[in-house]
């Protein structure tokens, strides 16, 4: 290991998490912090601490400047970014590796080319891994829109090249929809943007989220099968399983082996992971995006692979190897992580900083809590609202489900309102015991069961 | 007249401006009615609007654009 000493740029449960995986690896560890993060557990864990600047990320988790010089004072080889901030910054990964320091993660041409959503596209498609079907660029006629769907096929999405966040997006379901609506489009993009030029994409309804989190030395890339994080209320992940319940042996297979293809495409290097939409009544996948990091959803994929891939990811960035062969990776059980956010299922998910006045952690078999929480502990309101994860793992799923709803009885955190009630009910609810569900199935949920009982989501 | 002062009524990050490359909502000498936004706080990446609660003459602001306020400061001094 020619890691001796490790920076770690980052806050919350994932410096935590960093710290203690280091030490495991008898490297030292300096946590720089805002001077909100004073009394943060990463702090107290690390061996140096050094404050970067004022609460305000842009002053401080994000002032590369800053961050750089506390290595140097510090006299540490290497940086772990975390997740956030500035862990797929290339320019930041570049900075690091100019400075004479390891960065702990890809090269900074990998998080470039995957941060770019078309140069991904193409390399997904170089490598032979679907994509959504759709046009390659902007379309100009409503004839060559009409060629395109004719090979898609319906239900498509026709959005406005110049729009954005959901602007000007029309659903057409038919070729008669599809002809009526076009032109409509193109007329709306003109006027709202002053330019007419549409993209059209298959729309896959009722689609899974599955991610294959892969390892990759800048050699050889091997894949730690998949998480499924369908339940998401407004894109945020709240709850993420390993295996997902959906696939098929015959569909894990192709998925993690276009994984691995894509990831070794770009000569993958340390820990990252492969998005993709799932249909589960076709079978069909698409890839979406790589996230060039660690995920916070990661301990799942090492309850039920025995990995640690936070130390892989530290070891690979040290120089060494892939220490494990792809046929040693095997999935045993089933995990389950739940994401605890400072926010109040009962007033709209309002965010909720304060102070924790009393912590009871469940301890036990199968259960696991990443947290920077500790009693006394007051959460600055300047970052993200999540505090931890609860994570179990059982032999099945539906025993990590009853595993779960122990664990959350036994978590206690007073002082502020959490999303431990939101994480009951769902471990209650049928559809969720059946693993039921899509990326557009929470939000609707969470509404139904706001009006049946307003206190209780 | 009496001086009053406007407190945030939460903890977190207090802007002027909706967005960095617009106006700020009010300027010191402006006269605000109670229903006004005279700011936002950012509280665990969410935006709340922070509303004048009475009507006057903004004599000045207390808080800087960006600056990390606690619940209950006061963020501005007007003129009721």
């Amino acid at each position: 290991m020619t890691i001796k000493k490790l920076l770690i740029a980052n806050r919350g449960e994932i410096a935590v998490r960093i710290n203690r995986a280091a030490r495991e690896l008898g490297i030292a560890t300096v946590q720089v912090y805002s001077k909100a993060d004073k009394d943060s557990l990463a702090v107290k864990l690390a061996d140096e601490s050094v404050e970067i600047g004022p609460p305000q990320a842009s002053k401080s988790y994000l002032d590369q400047a800053k961050i750089l010089a506390a290595a140097e004072s510090t006299g540490a080889d290497a940086i772990h970014p975390g997740y956030g901030f500035l862990a797929e910054n290339a320019e930041f990964a570049a900075a690091v590796e100019v400075a004479g320091l390891i960065f702990v993660g890809p090269t900074a041409h990998a998080i470039r080319l995957m941060g770019d959503k078309v140069a991904a596209r193409e390399a997904a498609a170089s490598a032979g891994v679907p994509t959504v079907p759709g046009s390659e660029g902007r379309l100009e006629s409503p004839e060559a829109a009409f060629a395109l769907v004719e090979k898609t096929g319906f239900p498509v999405m026709i959005k406005a090249a110049a729009g954005g966040g959901g602007r000007g997006i029309r659903i057409a379901r038919t070729v008669e929809e599809f002809h009526h609506l076009m032109p409509q489009a193109q007329a709306e993009a003109l006027a709202a943007f002053g330019d007419g030029g549409l993209y059209v994409e298959k729309l896959v309804e009722g689609a899974r989220h599955i991610e294959v989190q892969v390892l990759g030395d800048g050699k050889d890339v091997i894949h730690c099968f998949e998480r499924e994080c369908s339940l998401q209320r407004r894109r945020q992940k709240v709850w993420e399983e390993a295996p997902s319940p959906s696939l098929t042996p015959a569909v894990r297979e192709q998925l993690c082996a276009s994984a691995v293809a894509l990831a070794k495409a770009v000569n993958y290097r340390g820990a990252g992971t492969l998005e993709y939409l799932y249909d589960d009544r076709t079978g069909a996948f698409y890839f979406l995006e790589m996230n060039t990091r660690i995920q916070v959803e990661h301990p799942v994929t090492e309850m039920v692979t025995g990995i640690d891939l936070v130390r892989e990811m530290i070891r690979i960035a040290g120089g060494e190897p892939l220490s494990i062969r792809q046929d040693e990776v095997r999935v045993s059980g089933h995990s389950i992580e739940v994401r605890i956010n400072a926010e109040d299922p009962a007033k709209s998910f309002m965010p909720n900083p304060g102070t924790v006045s009393a912590l009871a952690i469940p301890s036990s078999d199968g259960v696991r809590f990443d947290s920077m929480l500790y009693a006394g502990y007051t959460v600055p309101p300047f970052y993200d609202s999540l505090l931890g994860k609860l994570i179990v793992h059982a032999e099945d799923r539906a025993s990590a489900i009853r595993r779960l709803e122990g664990a959350l009885a036994e978590l206690t955190i007073e002082g502020l309102a959490t999303t431990k009630p939101l994480h009951q009910a769902l471990a209650r609810d049928p559809d969720v015991r059946a693993g039921r569900f899509h990326t557009a199935w929470l939000e609707p949920w969470l509404a139904s069961h706001a009006k049946a009982a307003p206190s209780v989501p | 007249m009496a001086t009053q002062q406007i407190f945030s009524p939460l903890p977190g990050i207090f802007y002027r401006k909706p967005a960095p490359d617009k106006p700020v909502y009010k300027a010191d000498g402006d006269v605000i009615t109670e229903d006004d936004t005279i700011g936002l706080i950012e509280v665990m990446k969410s935006f709340n609007e922070v509303k004048a609660g009475a009507a006057g003459k903004i004599l000045r602001f207390l808080a800087e654009n960006e600056e990390a306020v606690m619940a209950g400061q006061p963020i501005a001094e007007i003129d009721v």
